[in-house]
């Protein structure tokens, strides 16, 4: 038999074996890529709904929050727990001010051993504070109210709109989000020097929040500004305001950091905030924003407005003359009362009761809106107004109210708050068209042809945005007529994206540069980080679907009519997305999601729930559903909390406790009995001291889950106390 | 026969569903049209695995005339006759053992990045140059930069969809 084969023959034999082996291969492989680029865009696409919903569910407190104060009686305790967050502060002229802030009396110890600031700055100090904070030092209070106070002054004098021109060879380099990540900063000023006369810079917004340095981001960037004043720009981003800041971290970090004075520095950066730039033109012909543009953006008005009037950019400024009409309720809170449409709509046309006459308003309690919840008497009784005479009643009302209730009289005034909030918080999408963004709950989503509208009125060429993370850490769209430029790396998780930064020079065509932070990064194969950002994500997500399954199991059921247990594949997915609201691909989830094994193509959901294998929060003698609950909205719960805190001591009154149980309960529209709540204040005051610890009882709503609890880093998805590094904070600071 | 004709239909609209997810995760400006360059990627996303000249005989079964895009509704038909014929079905480990086994010459239990590049990017459906690099990227060893088959196939199999 051997020796009938011709030796041509076995080397055509085993070729052609060589051949089929190789396509097999490349076949394999082929598919395998394929099936990874799927799953690194759905995981990219889970980040990113879950970042947005709770943007969403931040603007959704904050107008539930808002229609509270519209409509709380003056006197009422609910009004003045939350009040103070929508007092401005422009009751106080500059000199005081100064004084409120004055630094002069603030000792530095001998023993602090960071940098020490003198003024004017240098540009040595400038750099030294880069080094120091590369170092980790921190900044004493002192100095940093000190370069605030400083800084605001230079903000002052700048217009809403820098204009700014490359000459000759020098070339300006724009960045976007930072978001509080040191280490991306330290990377760009390593790969393209700091900013000197000869190295222009612009920063478009999103310095603070989610990452752990926020401040001294803040610290550098303002430092440059004072230093080279021409040379470096800043715009504002929607996450330089405030109430944004009380939910993602930047509050909670300077409070953690500052234990003395961070009040004062927060305060101080409100206003700073407000005092930011909108927007940067270059040469006539690039405009540099965060957000982005909606049909109606118009650079002339935005260059008239009062900027500084907006302290935060989901309220408009209050007017001191008053509204004559009563304000009347909307009642129809869950729907849409966070859509930007209804936020203006809301304020010139309620649908309530027209004929309900001034002093009976004057009458609503928390029971009124939601006439679900069991208020006592007592707290009725309370809330009667200590206005006694009825005919000065109104006056009086509204006197007492101007100073924090907030009242658009006019057309233009809302124009103008349209234009701030599309400028901060709206994306581009690829159909043509304009619609409200009720995905994040702020702005617009624009169409190439806006941006081609745009530009021809204009005159202009090109728009630079942030505020999207993107994979590559930049994406042209529109025609390449728009880009996105995101700077801070490894943003939903280590290996999800790169950040970059542009180079822009007198030819105005964008130069890009990418990077990525982290050493570990370069080591993981492309495939490896995407399956580890992959893990990272399923894991925040199977959370989240833990912290739905009341409603989740109810979902079930309903396709369920004969309780077997178990639901076909598409009615999972259906009943899923109905809870969660994600808009995610849940069938290709699917098996990341639901590791048991398919009984013929039916799953079974209530051994879906036992294999997720997470513990429920502790404390058994509460009420497992409102635990669930509470676990779910833990962000809100923490937020109202540190809105509560008003001294920001981290601790609050039983008393104020009780309070803002009520206010979660409306908000919630859930039952919650005052045994309910007395329970929980057992639960929590464990010393019995009457007031209770933020961080404690956010503790007791983690799950207990020790392998997450230990991989959790980012404070982000989470938002409790326990994910930011605790510095004791160095009581010298 | 009949019994599994039975079953395909009835898997139907799940199988709608599942190529309709697909297909809209590259159809970017929800016009139901996607890239023709990035079909290939759809297909190979729901579980089949097609040669190259399988991919272009599909695609030219379905591709709007010189438009450069592949509308949903000429996709849907097409795919879900792939999907219910199971006509490009997932490679067995022991079959793409053997393959790199015949690749492997010498039996050394690995294949050094040279080797592989030669058959890659010289035999079969030809792999481009950064098709290349992105492999041996993928899957050589961080230290020595070999590609120990072995343990790769049993790592990055995937389990068949229904």
């Amino acid at each position: 038999m051997g020796c009938g084969v011709s030796k041509s023959d076995q080397f055509h034999k085993s070729s052609s074996k060589a051949i089929r082996s190789a396509i097999l291969i490349q076949r394999w492989y082929r598919q395998y890529v394929a099936r990874t680029e799927m799953r690194r865009r759905y995981t990219w696409h889970i980040f990113q709904s879950i970042e947005y919903s709770g943007e969403q569910a931040q603007i959704k407190l904050y107008n539930f929050l808002g229609y509270l104060m519209d409509n709380f009686t003056p006197a009422s305790n609910e009004r003045n727990l939350i009040s103070h967050i929508f007092r401005e502060n422009d009751v106080c002229r500059d000199a005081e001010w100064e004084r409120y802030f004055c630094y002069k009396n603030i000792e530095v110890p001998e023993i602090y051993s960071g940098p020490h600031l003198t003024f004017p700055l240098t540009v040595e100090q400038a750099v030294g504070l880069v080094e120091a904070f590369r170092n980790k030092k921190q900044l004493h209070s002192r100095y940093v109210l000190q370069l605030l106070l400083e800084t605001w002054k230079q903000l002052r004098m700048l217009p809403n709109i820098n204009r700014i021109s490359t000459c000759q060879s020098k070339e300006i380099t724009i960045c976007g989000d930072l978001h509080g990540q040191l280490e991306d900063l330290l990377l760009i000023f390593y790969k393209n020097d700091m900013p000197s006369l000869e190295n222009p810079y612009l920063f478009n917004g999103d310095f603070v929040d989610r990452g752990k340095d926020s401040i001294e981001i803040l610290i550098i960037l303002f430092s440059f500004l004072l230093v080279y004043p021409s040379e470096v720009y800043l715009n504002r981003g929607n996450h330089e305001d405030h109430i944004i800041n009380l939910r993602y971290g930047f509050t909670k970090e300077v409070l953690t950091k500052y234990k003395m004075h961070g009040k004062r520095i927060l305060k101080l950066l409100q206003k700073i905030f407000s005092w930011l730039p909108l927007a940067t033109v270059i040469d006539q012909k690039v405009l540099v924003l965060h957000g982005g543009i909606s049909d109606t953006t118009d650079l002339a008005v935005l260059a008239r407005v009062n900027r500084h009037h907006y302290v935060s950019a989901l309220r408009p400024p209050k007017k001191r003359h008053q509204s004559s009409a009563s304000l009347s309720i909307d009642l129809d809170m869950d729907e849409d009362i966070w859509s930007p449409n209804k936020m203006f709509l809301r304020r010139k046309s309620f649908t309530f009761l027209k004929t309900v006459p001034r002093d009976s308003f004057q009458n609503r309690s928390l029971q009124d809106f939601s006439d679900r919840i069991k208020v006592d008497e007592v707290e009725i009784c309370r809330r009667k107004p200590s206005i006694s005479n009825p005919a000065t009643g109104a006056l009086e009302n509204e006197a007492a109210t101007s100073v924090s209730s907030e009242s658009i009289s006019s057309q233009s005034g809302i124009d103008e708050w349209k234009q701030i909030l599309d400028l901060l918080w709206s994306d581009p999408m690829n159909q043509d068209g304009c619609v409200p963004n009720e995905v994040r709950g702020g702005g617009c989503y624009w169409g190439p042809d806006v941006t081609e509208d745009f530009l021809n009125r204009h005159n202009m060429q090109l728009i630079i945005r942030s505020h999207e993370c993107k994979q590559e850490g930049y994406e042209f769209c529109h025609n390449r007529k728009v880009l996105t430029l995101f700077s801070a790396s490894n943003y939903y998780d280590v290996g999800s994206n790169r950040g970059a930064y542009v180079k822009l020079g007198p030819d105005l065509v964008p130069y890009l540069v990418q990077y990525q932070a982290s050493s570990m990064i370069r080591e993981l194969t492309v495939r490896q980080s995407v399956g580890r950002t992959e893990r990272s994500a399923l894991k925040v997500l199977r959370e989240q679907v833990f912290a739905h399954k009341s409603d989740l199991i109810c979902a079930f059921k309903t396709f369920d009519s004969n309780n077997t247990g178990l639901v076909c594949l598409n009615d999972w997915a259906s009943a899923v997305e109905s809870v969660m609201h994600l808009g995610l691909p849940w069938r290709m989830l699917r098996y990341q999601l639901v590791p048991c094994k398919t009984n013929g193509g039916m799953i079974d959901y209530h051994e879906w729930f036992n294999e997720l294998a997470i513990k429920g929060p502790s404390a058994d003698h509460i009420d497992q559903s409102l635990l669930e609950t509470l676990y779910r909205h833990r962000s809100t719960l923490e937020t109202i909390f540190r809105i509560v805190d008003t001294d920001n001591s981290g601790f609050i009154t039983i008393q104020d406790f009780r309070q803002t149980w009520k206010l979660l309960s409306v908000y919630l529209k859930m039952e919650i009995t005052d045994d309910t709540i007395s329970d929980l204040v057992v639960t929590i005051d464990r010393n019995q001291d009457g007031s209770i610890d933020i961080d404690e009882f956010m503790e007791a709503f983690r799950l207990t889950d020790k392998k997450s609890r230990l991989e959790r880093g980012r404070s982000m998805f989470m938002g409790t106390a326990t994910d930011l590094t605790k510095l004791e904070g160095d009581p010298n600071i | 026969m009949t019994e599994k004709k039975q079953s395909a239909e009835a898997m139907e609209p799940d199988v709608h569903k599942k190529i309709k997810a697909a297909f809209k995760a590259f159809d970017y400006e929800s016009n139901n049209k996607v890239d023709v360059r990035e079909i290939g990627t759809v297909i190979y996303s729901l579980g089949c695995f097609p040669t190259q000249a399988d991919l272009h005989d599909i695609i030219a079964g379905v591709e709007e005339d010189h438009t450069g895009y592949i509308t949903l509704d000429k996709f849907l038909p097409a795919m879900t006759k792939v999907l219910l014929e199971h006509k490009f079905p997932p490679i067995p480990e022991d079959l793409l053992l053997q393959a790199f086994e015949v690749l492997d010459k010498e039996k050394k239990g690995y294949l050094e990045p040279e080797e592989l590049t030669k058959h890659m990017t010289q035999e079969g459906e030809l792999f481009t140059q950064e098709e290349m690099e992105e492999m041996l990227t993928a899957l050589a060893d961080h230290e020595d930069n070999f590609v120990y088959y072995k343990d790769l196939i049993s790592q990055l199999t995937i389990d068949p969809d229904m």
